[in-house]
């Protein structure tokens, strides 16, 4: 296979982008999709008539492009989507546009797109001084971020190889295969401090050394291995990075591959991120069409290969040794280290196991440096993280900021504060390996040692911000259900140990606990986290001790008053109608999804307390507040 | 070989064919049985017991392995699944916002219940699922693979209301 030559692509690219008048980028991320982003999309194709994809466009190709509409990977603002950003050539600034129907496309490229003008009403308002946003840069939302793993995710086609590599995509490996050995690779990356972004955060270029120090057979395959599994509830960095730009993440996947000395690649992706398993997959399949993966890359010598492998729904394959025995072909069950991965991996073969936004990291660091990386972060922990900000929050969605940010920044600056003038209670950080944080912890710098000092941990990255009507108590009980659910029964520990956690929770939910439960709860919290194999049961306890910790004036209003402080545990719960204040208007009968109302015309109506519920549909909707729960 | 199970091969090689198929796609590699799997719930939408023995037996290994990789991945399912399938997410965002109030809802309109999750007319099945990554957008429910974002009750009891019309 002849060598493949970036600068010739890139060169062509360019030429047909050069013709480009304007470029509209409409986000597709599942959130987008959700709120109806396709239709959007397939508007403006039509109202445009332009051509949509750049791959298509032969050069000399009598469809003159003028305008380029792409579907991009997720922008981050969920929940003001479908979002638009569009851009052109003729010294016009971004528009990004939020909200976006498909009505409104008419509209845009009539104003927009054809006159420059711009439509105020899709503009983003800023909530705090109620200026309209013209471009990303004017909002909190972004200003605040430093995007590294995420530069180009919403801002280039994932689907175009081509793109990404007149973006300078791919010159890093061809950097790496042919003026570095791996051990400079293994070094350089060593140097700049990066940590496993999936949550651990053991050194990344360690990990690699370890294994290119690794002796192996002549001829025989070493693996490297890219987890993107993220099985966390209340996560989505790891899929919107797979979605948005596939390649940084195989080029990254490539550099690491080199480095550590492996030739055949595995994508182990969760099957309930089908946009995230095609797009890696067309990214794997581009990339081995124009000669970037296979033999002798580049004419270094270096060969590598790689391929998707769908996982099938266990929260423990996220533990990489599980994950190996997955790939495998096998129940997901984790074992003992060592012997590690690197010495014996997948099919006894040393492999080195990533995370998705390791991977996507390492194209910034070969480009920019290890003192720019080092810029970012704290001095142990250098770089940024990406997280998933979610729950009670006025923006929820994708966030990339430097590690040592503070909770505070996060919330009120970058997620515009909780919605509904309630108050901040907590925020759960690392998903149900991970631990909450209390209002005493907002200015505290989020990093590895801080957040693991405090019983937490990064985890993959997501962060649910709770308010005051969130109870703590039924939140644990939540995660405890989780791991119980997901622990794969290996070690009695686990497997039993957050059975009794999990009924436990479950007695002072239910509000039948006595106090005894909250000394038995600790001792069996304590002894799950002492006495686990792998790091789902070392973990499990983390949600429960840390809030035993922080909340425990809530677990013991449970047991001592029978009440639920935030109002939210069902059992403690009895909605009843006030007959003073009923004037029997039938409205609740009606919307009643249970049927538990019953009552005549303009006379006092009545709950059924067996057959309610308790969603308190019939409480928001009166008119009268004759409903109430108590 | 008696002449009873020959006839018993050949019928049931006749109803494997397509099972074959997946299993020639698969190069009969047991290292591929979570693939394979996948594949045969796609076709089946399930996995039905007769068909997880025929695969252990084409890919030589243990049946006990086949059913212990069928039973370990949430993903699997050994009961058939209904024609439309609702997908309650309970993923830690959609439970902070009360997705447990939609769980509760609908087991109760269609007699459901977290062990009986398939409707007896084989009509609907629910799942409570773990996260599907849409956390910007929750409370999430995924009927028939089309995403509803930030779900309230009176919103799904309408859907539902409008699926079993369809149906009726």
């Amino acid at each position: 296979m002849p060598t493949v030559e970036l600068e010739t692509i890139k060169a062509a690219t360019r030429e047909k982008m050069a013709h480009l008048q304007y470029r509209v980028l409409v986000c597709n991320g599942t959130g987008c999709i959700a709120n109806g982003a396709r239709q959007v999309y397939n508007a403006f194709l039509t109202k445009t008539g332009a051509c949509r994809n750049l791959v298509s466009v032969k050069t000399g190709d009598p469809c003159h492009m003028v305008g380029l509409i792409s579907q991009t990977g997720c922008h981050g603002l969920c929940q003001m989507g479908p979002l638009v950003l569009i851009r052109a050539n003729n010294g016009f600034k971004d528009v990004f546009y939020c909200g976006v129907r498909e009505p409104d496309v008419a509209e845009i490229v009539e104003e927009t797109i054809k006159k420059g003008r711009i439509v105020d009403r899709l503009l983003y308002t800023n909530p705090q001084s109620g200026e309209l946003c013209r471009n990303p840069g004017e909002i909190p939302f972004y200003a605040r971020q430093n995007r590294l793993a995420l530069a180009e995710c919403g801002l280039i086609d994932p689907e175009s190889i081509e793109e990404y590599i007149q973006g300078g995509g791919y010159s890093m490996l061809r950097r790496a295969a042919l003026e570095m050995t791996p051990r400079e690779v293994c070094e350089l990356i060593r140097d700049s401090g990066l940590r496993g972004r999936g949550g651990a955060g053991f050194p990344t270029g360690r990990k690699w050394l370890a294994m290119l120090e690794q002796p192996g057979k002549p001829g025989e395959p070493r693996y490297l291995v890219c987890n993107g599994d993220e099985g966390d509830p209340g996560a989505f960095m790891d899929r919107s990075l797979m979605e948005g730009d596939p390649h940084r993440l195989l080029e990254g996947a490539m550099i690491a591959a080199f480095a550590a000395g492996a030739t055949v690649g595995y994508f182990y992706i969760r099957t309930e991120y089908p946009l995230a398993v095609q797009r890696v997959r067309q990214a794997i399949n581009d990339a081995r069409r124009l000669g970037i993966l296979g033999e002798n890359l580049f004419g270094s010598g270096f060969r590598f290969d790689c391929d998707v492998v769908e996982g099938a729904g266990a929260f423990v394959c996220g533990e990489e040794t599980a994950l190996l025995a997955s790939i495998e072909g096998k129940r997901g069950m984790p074992r003992h280290k060592p012997p590690f991965p690197a010495q014996e991996g997948l099919f006894g073969k040393p492999t080195v196991v990533n995370n998705v936004e390791t991977l996507a990291t390492i194209r910034y660091i070969m480009e920019q440096g290890v003192s720019a990386f080092r810029r970012f972060g704290t001095v142990l922990s250098p770089g940024t993280k990406t997280f998933a900000l979610t729950g009670r929050v006025r923006h929820t969605g994708l966030i990339e900021v430097p590690m040592g940010t503070t909770l505070r920044e996060v919330i009120y600056e970058i997620g515009g504060g909780i919605p509904g003038d309630k108050k901040f209670k907590a925020a759960q950080i690392g998903g149900p390996s991970g631990g909450c944080l209390g209002e005493t912890h907002l200015d505290l710098s989020l990093d590895f040692e801080n957040l693991t000092a405090l019983g937490a941990m990064v985890g993959s990255g997501g962060i649910v911000v709770m308010d005051e009507e969130t109870c703590i108590v039924e939140v644990s009980r939540f995660f405890m259900q989780f791991t119980q659910e997901e622990s794969c029964g290996k070690c009695v520990l686990c497997r039993e140990g957050t059975k009794q956690m999990l009924a436990l929770l479950q007695d002072i939910v239910d509000g039948t606990a006595e106090l005894e439960h909250l000394s038995l709860l600790e001792e069996t919290a304590r002894a799950v986290k002492a006495a686990s194999l792998c790091g789902l049961g070392k973990s499990a306890p983390n949600p429960v001790l840390s809030t035993l910790t922080l909340f425990r004036n809530e677990y013991l209003a449970h047991i001592e008053r029978r009440l639920c402080p935030a109002g939210a545990c069902q059992a403690l719960k009895v909605y009843a109608v006030n007959p003073d204040l009923c004037k029997g208007c039938t409205l609740c009968v009606s919307k009643c999804p249970a049927g538990a109302i019953h009552g005549e015309k303009r006379q006092a109506h009545r709950i059924d307390v067996t057959s309610c519920t308790k969603c308190g549909v019939c409480a928001t909707i009166c008119k009268f507040k004759a409903i109430t729960a108590a | 070989m008696n002449i009873a199970t020959a006839t018993h091969t050949q019928k049931s090689s006749r109803q494997f064919l397509r099972v074959d198929d997946i299993l020639d796609r698969f190069h009969h590699n047991p290292a591929k049985l979570i693939a394979i799997l996948q594949a045969v719930q796609e076709e089946y939408r399930y996995l039905p017991e007769p068909v997880l023995s025929y695969v252990a037996t084409r890919i030589k290994i243990p049946r006990a392995r086949v059913f212990g990789v069928a039973t370990f991945y949430s993903h699997f399912s050994l009961k058939p699944k209904g024609k439309h399938i609702i997908k309650i997410c309970d993923g830690t965002a959609c439970h902070v916002n009360k997705s447990g109030h939609l769980l509760d809802l609908i087991h109760k309109k269609l007699g459901l219940s977290d062990k009986k999750r398939t409707t007896d007319d084989l009509l609907f099945t629910v799942e409570k699922v773990s996260c599907l990554g849409a956390c910007g957008l929750a409370p999430v429910v995924v009927i028939d693979e089309r995403v509803h974002p930030q779900v309230q009750t009176a919103h799904l009891t309408q859907l539902i209301d409008e699926l079993m019309h369809e149906e009726e």
